[in-house]
């Protein structure tokens, strides 16, 4: 079975900070990670191929530092690594970015036929989720967002468990596939002394736009039908009554429950209602 | 000279990009960079940047550069307590495009919401969003309509009525029992094609998220993830898209300029459920399905319903959440005593889940579960703006933490600085008390 990972090099967000004087987004100094869900699809990549045999190839779409998650992802056991990484593809909303990723997988698929594409469910920096079904839908294969287990791999079809709000969905496709995974799919392993060593001397296949037959209008800012018109930081919703609770805790809750009885906060009280949890 | 890039405060958002008359500027490691060779210093780029990063050198004086200047200040001037949709509004002003949409035009036409019916059931935030469908349609001048699909919609249909949809598109197949990506998505686009919409909505549910994005890409258009604010601006007519990005350190507003449909998810619980009124009536437009199950290959094996906790956690009324100030799994206990006499449901930060004292569907915030209960109270939780972003719009929030500097406390209608491990004792016990001896209305 052929793999394929779609992963990310993001900021980490929870980093992130707005510099309060200026109101702008202060960048300096934020780690990059691999997107969080994605390290989880490699993750589960590598496990089937271990479960039935195969191999891992993972694809990467981002400026040339976006090596280091390659390599970092390779030490966790994958066995080949392309970065997408050209002045033509920045600027690319999430239909743009797909678009550069299927033509890339269209060409590893050509010459090695991939039965299953993985992608984490979103990434942290835009939450967007829409690249991995972007792509399912150009390359024509199935999809299975929100995975949270793969329950089943054979008979050329692949059965997950879904997350969705109500519930959990167990579902079918049919080979080849793709499936956006969440978080609790499998926990992360540590990466083994080898493949540490091995990822240590491996360098990810580089390809340019040139190398690939994109229709160059649709890459990049060109290609992206949405672009950002403004940003501004959230609104500040204003903070009401502070009330020190550090000398007398027993008042100040009191106060505070008061308060709530006195606003109808607390009116239809659930215990009332036989209490809904 | 050329135009000057203010590197701290470049988005790199293309805008300029694209702008650029004389292709002098480019992204270079998600910066704009200008070639001084190239630059006219015409300053297109700096009236359209969002972000007020572009300038044009000293004493190279234009009346862009005047009006720029003018936009500039106010813009640094952005009182965060302005409200959202007009300042939003202030800037798409200044930045119409000429460009024609490239399908058809004035062709497209009218503001879909895509009504989510799963296992029997309507997501509310279908109806928020044919309220908020109500007033960009009013904005522009449009016919408001819903789309259902799935099947034996008919008591889906009046329901949608009743919400305020003028029309109602139906494609009621057998195929379309449960939800599945491929013929969902087969059912919508074919309707845009056909009838093709200017403006289509659907909740930013599990299902919304799914099929819309295999919808865009089908139409080749935009599609804007996860809106908490929609206008339409009042010159260009155009969707004003406005989302929290960066992992909720920014809010963006977007635009989906030259392609139709302009397509957005919503999240649920943001916009205002409208007034149902009863026996409302419209017109029924029903359609095939253009896919037959031999086609679709995706198969629902079996649905296993949630526990309370998951179901839940969106739609609870009371929430009573933990941090890590809470220290220990253990201590949990004194949240879910308060909890319990409020009937509440216990959630928490990514921290405490990290932990590994909650599971990650007791998570809220930005990584996690959006909450609008009518009551939160924030024990132990310093209010990183990761969490805030899943919580604010809560009717109203309780904070309890032991630094008065804390984030949560700007955001919270009361906050008690003090020790946690005394103050929520001391709320259970006088919410029991009020509580048994029949305070409550």
């Amino acid at each position: 079975m052929h793999f394929l990972v779609c992963l990310k090099q993001v900021p980490d967000t929870s980093e992130v900070r707005i510099d309060p004087a200026t109101n702008t987004l202060m960048r300096e100094g934020v780690p990059s990670i691999i997107n969080p869900y994605d390290a989880h699809a490699l993750e589960e990549a590598i496990r089937l191929k271990e479960k039935v045999g195969g191999k891992v190839t993972i694809i990467s779409m981002g400026p040339p530092q976006a090596k280091e998650a390659l390599k970092k992802a390779m030490s966790f056991g994958a066995d080949r690594a392309i970065l997408l990484s050209d002045r033509a593809f920045a600027g690319s909303d999430s239909l743009a970015t797909a678009y550069v990723l299927t033509v890339a997988i269209q060409k590893v698929h050509e010459s090695d036929p991939v039965d299953l594409v993985f992608t984490g469910k979103e990434a942290i920096d835009g939450d967007t989720a829409q690249t991995g079904p972007g792509i399912a839908q150009r390359l024509g294969f199935p999809q299975l967002t929100y995975a949270i287990k793969v329950r089943d791999l054979n008979d050329g079809w692949v059965t997950v468990e879904r997350k969705t709000e109500a519930g959990r969905e167990v579902a079918k496709a049919m080979l080849p596939a793709l499936i956006t995974v969440e978080k609790e799919l499998n926990e992360l392993r540590y990466a083994s002394l080898p493949n540490m060593m091995k990822a240590a001397k491996y360098e990810p296949e580089y390809w340019e736009a040139k190398s690939l037959p994109y229709d160059t209008t649709q890459l990049g800012l060109k290609g992206s039908p949405t672009s950002v018109v403004r940003i501004f930081p959230p609104p500040a919703r204003s903070g009401g009554d502070k009330i020190d609770g550090m000398k007398d805790p027993q008042g100040a809750a009191a106060m505070v429950v008061e308060k709530m009885f006195q606003q109808n906060i607390i009116m239809t009280h659930p215990l009332a209602k036989g209490g809904k949890h | 000279m050329s135009v000057v890039v203010d590197k701290a405060k470049c988005i790199g958002c293309g805008a300029c990009v694209v702008e650029c008359p004389v292709e002098a500027l480019d992204l270079v490691d998600g910066l704009a960079t200008v070639d001084p060779n190239k630059c006219t210093n015409c300053g297109s780029c700096v009236t359209v940047c969002p972000a007020n990063a572009l300038s044009l050198p000293e004493g190279a004086g234009s009346s862009a550069t005047k009006n720029s200047d003018a936009e500039k200040g106010e813009a640094k001037e952005f009182n965060k307590s302005e409200p959202l949709p007009d300042s939003v509004k202030d800037y798409a002003k200044t930045s119409k495009k000429k460009e024609p949409v490239v399908a058809g035009g004035d062709v497209w036409s009218g503001v879909w919401v895509i009504i989510e019916y799963k296992h029997g059931e309507v997501a509310p935030v279908s109806w928020e969003l044919l309220g908020e469908g109500r007033k960009l349609a009013d904005a522009i001048g449009c016919d408001l309509c819903g789309v259902i699909v799935g099947q034996d919609l008919d008591p889906v249909i009046s329901e949608a009525f009743a919400y305020g949809a003028e029309k109602v598109y139906v494609v009621d197949d057998p195929v379309l029992k449960y939800f599945r990506t491929e013929p969902y998505a087969e059912a919508i686009t074919d309707l845009i094609r056909k009838y093709q919409p200017e403006i289509v909505l659907m909740g930013a549910t599990a299902m919304g998220r799914d099929v819309f994005p295999a919808v865009a890409t089908r139409m080749q258009t935009g599609l804007t993830a996860d809106c908490t604010v929609l206008s339409i601006d009042p010159e260009t007519k155009l969707l004003l898209q406005t989302r929290p990005a960066f992992g909720g350190n920014i809010m963006a507003t977007i635009q989906c300029k030259k392609r139709r449909p302009q397509m957005a998810t919503v999240r649920p619980r943001v916009m205002a459920m409208p007034e149902r009124v009863e026996g409302r009536q419209g017109e029924i437009i029903r359609e095939e399905l253009g896919i037959s199950e031999d086609e679709v290959r995706t198969k629902v094996v079996e649905f296993i319903k949630g526990d309370a906790k998951s179901i839940f956690l969106d739609k609870a009324e009371i929430i009573v959440a933990v941090g890590l100030g809470i220290g220990s799994k253990k201590n949990i206990e004194i949240a879910q005593e308060l909890a319990d006499v409020l009937g509440g449901t216990i959630a928490g930060t990514r921290g405490a889940v990290e932990a590994g004292w909650l599971s990650h569907d007791q998570q809220v915030g930005q990584t996690g579960v959006t909450v609008r209960p009518k009551v939160y109270i924030a024990l132990g939780i310093s209010g990183a703006i990761q969490h805030l972003v899943g919580m604010e719009t809560s009717d109203f929030i309780i904070a309890v933490n032991n630094d008065p500097d804390a984030g949560i406390f700007r955001v919270a209608n009361y906050g008690i600085v003090g020790d946690l491990f005394q103050v929520v004792p001391a709320m259970t016990q006088e919410f029991k008390k009020r509580l048994q001896h029949g305070v409550a209305k």
